[in-house]
């Protein structure tokens, strides 16, 4: 009985073996570095690559967007992560663009507020404290409640950086997720809040910005402002190891696109 | 036999040793970094621009401890000699489970109940924007510590001799001049301990506060959303970077309040223990 057992378990083992090695594999590590904003997607999109190519490590550490395109710049990384786009000075020095996912923060207020249209500029006065009641914006005489994400959320750093508020927000609350903004906007009608394009519900309604409604398409085509690109940067003229290409293939390929919306961003293809 | 008593007691001492230590370790590197004055009295906790200082939130965990005590105490106080002396057995024997069931209710039920009723409420009440404040924690902190405060006190009330109550009527007192001159002192430092450990269970609790305190580290104030110190740990431990001074400064934060609740148990094991000895 143990015999066959054993046995049996020997031949388990190797068509396990044999079934690694059907594949013909590129082995090797990709170093990634940058945008602690970008996790969530990297995490799916290495999660998925890990299934594709189980020989390739995907290494990721959030260091900044910054720090990750100079760290590209520098060659101490493979793939440097960004989520804004890259600024002239570093295109000059070589850096190149590749544009992964794209995202969108969307403005969430009560679904009983009047006020369903705001300017960039008036969402900075909202958000700094300069304008505090709604009946300001054409709404009803309440005073407005800020609720926003604390401090080291990738959300809360995309919309202060794009609305020119960083540091200067002055929330009445500040929640651990995005679920607890959206929920607490819900059930607060003088409550403005914002959140990842993707999670926002019927629950809430989400503001025009200037007259465009946020959704995969406007912020595909760029007419909603509130959004940025999470980008993949690699130097011009350093060829890439076989492994950080095939990954960056696998990045930009109509094949990652599920992933890249499971995580919560938007194609930009 | 005797050495498996031995170990389990070990084991216990052994995790305190190994959380102290931990806590230790793991809150010291910040502290250097950012200097101690600097983060006991900076009042500015602002990650994204490396500002950590925890005054507001040490502050707010002092005031929103001390507000629940104020709140708490007092209807612990009165209903622990109504349970001890006042009230018919009947209604006490109705009363009494029903504070045992308080105890028993989980904290974020408490919180839940309290985002739920307590915020729109205050929110409408006092035409606050949001509602989420340091009285909306106050209030719930002051339930929360409620049944600890009256068992203790009922149970320290009960255990002051018969005799003293009888001398003290047949003297001429009044029943209410009886409890409060004479019960009230003779179990005087059972009631401390109990107010001790409410202010143990306030200053300790997290889940419950969050969900009523809104969370921004501001220098406290009644109507504004505050941060304590649990809460200011358990908000951005997600987010913050493995090994980033954010992170390493939650935990120097974990340390002050495991010291302020160190202080708190010294302090109630010195009452005790001067009740033993008289």
């Amino acid at each position: 009985m143990k015999k066959i057992f054993s046995l049996m378990l020997a031949a388990v083992m190797a068509t396990s073996m044999l079934g690694g090695c059907s594949e013909n594999q590129k082995g090797g590590t990709v170093n990634t570095d940058g945008s602690t904003s970008m996790a969530d997607v990297m995490g799916a999109l290495t999660e998925a690559f890990k299934e594709k190519e189980p020989d390739i490590t995907v290494n990721y550490s959030g260091t900044g967007s910054g720090s990750g395109i100079s760290g590209v710049l520098d060659g101490t990384c493979d793939i440097g992560l960004s989520s804004r786009e890259l600024k002239d000075e570093e295109i000059a020095q070589g850096a190149v663009a590749h544009i992964v996912a794209l995202d969108g923060v969307a403005v969430v207020v009560n679904p009983n507020n009047a006020v369903s249209d705001l300017t960039l500029e008036q969402i900075a006065d909202i958000f700094t404290g300069k304008i505090s009641n709604w009946s300001q914006l054409g709404g009803a005489d309440a005073p407005i409640a800020i609720y926003g994400r604390e401090d080291g959320s990738g959300t809360r750093s995309a919309f202060e950086e794009i609305v020119g508020v960083e540091g200067a927000c002055v929330y009445t609350n500040e929640y651990g997720s995005t679920g607890d903004v959206i929920g607490n906007v819900a059930s607060n009608e003088n409550a403005i809040g914002y959140a990842s394009l993707s999670a926002v519900s019927d629950k809430v309604s989400a503001v025009k910005v200037g007259g465009v409604a946020p959704s995969e398409s406007t912020v595909k085509d760029g007419s909603y402002t509130i959004q940025r690109p999470f980008v993949m940067v690699t130097k011009e003229g350093t060829a890439l190891s076989e492994a950080a290409q095939a990954f960056l293939d696998f990045a930009m390929s109509a094949e990652a696109e599920e992933y890249i919306i499971a995580a919560g961003a938007v194609c930009p293809n | 036999m005797q050495l498996l008593f031995t170990l389990c007691g070990l084991a216990a001492v052994g995790f305190v040793l190994l959380i102290t230590v931990y806590l230790v370790i793991s809150g010291i590197p910040a502290i250097q970094k950012i200097g101690l004055f600097n983060f006991l009295f900076g009042e500015t906790w602002a990650a994204s621009q490396d500002q950590y200082g925890i005054l507001p939130l040490i502050l707010t965990s002092v005031y929103g401890t001390a507000g629940a005590v104020v709140i708490g105490v007092p209807i612990g106080f009165f209903t622990a000699v109504f349970l001890a002396k006042v009230a018919p057995k009947k209604v006490a024997n109705v009363i009494r489970p029903a504070i045992s069931l308080l105890a028993g209710i989980p904290s974020v039920v408490y919180g839940l109940v309290g985002m739920c009723v307590l915020v729109p409420a205050l929110r409408d009440w006092l035409q606050l924007p949001a509602g989420d404040s340091l009285l909306a924690a106050i209030i719930v902190l002051a339930v929360m510590i409620l049944p600890s405060i009256i068992s203790l006190s009922e149970t320290a009330l009960e255990a002051v001799p018969k005799e003293y109550e009888e001398a003290s009527l047949a003297l001429g007192a009044t029943k209410l001049e009886t409890y409060f001159r004479i019960c009230a002192p003779a179990a005087k430092s059972g009631i401390a301990a109990a107010v001790v450990l409410g202010i143990g269970r306030a200053i300790g609790e997290a889940m419950a506060i969050m969900m009523v305190a809104g969370n921004v580290a501001n220098m406290p104030s009644l109507t504004r959303s505050v941060r304590f110190l649990t809460t200011g740990i358990s908000i951005e431990l997600n987010y913050s970077q493995d090994g980033s001074l954010q992170r390493q400064a939650l935990f120097s934060i974990g340390l002050v309040l495991f010291l302020f609740i160190m202080m708190i148990n010294a302090f109630l094991n010195l009452i005790l223990k001067r009740e033993k000895e008289r």
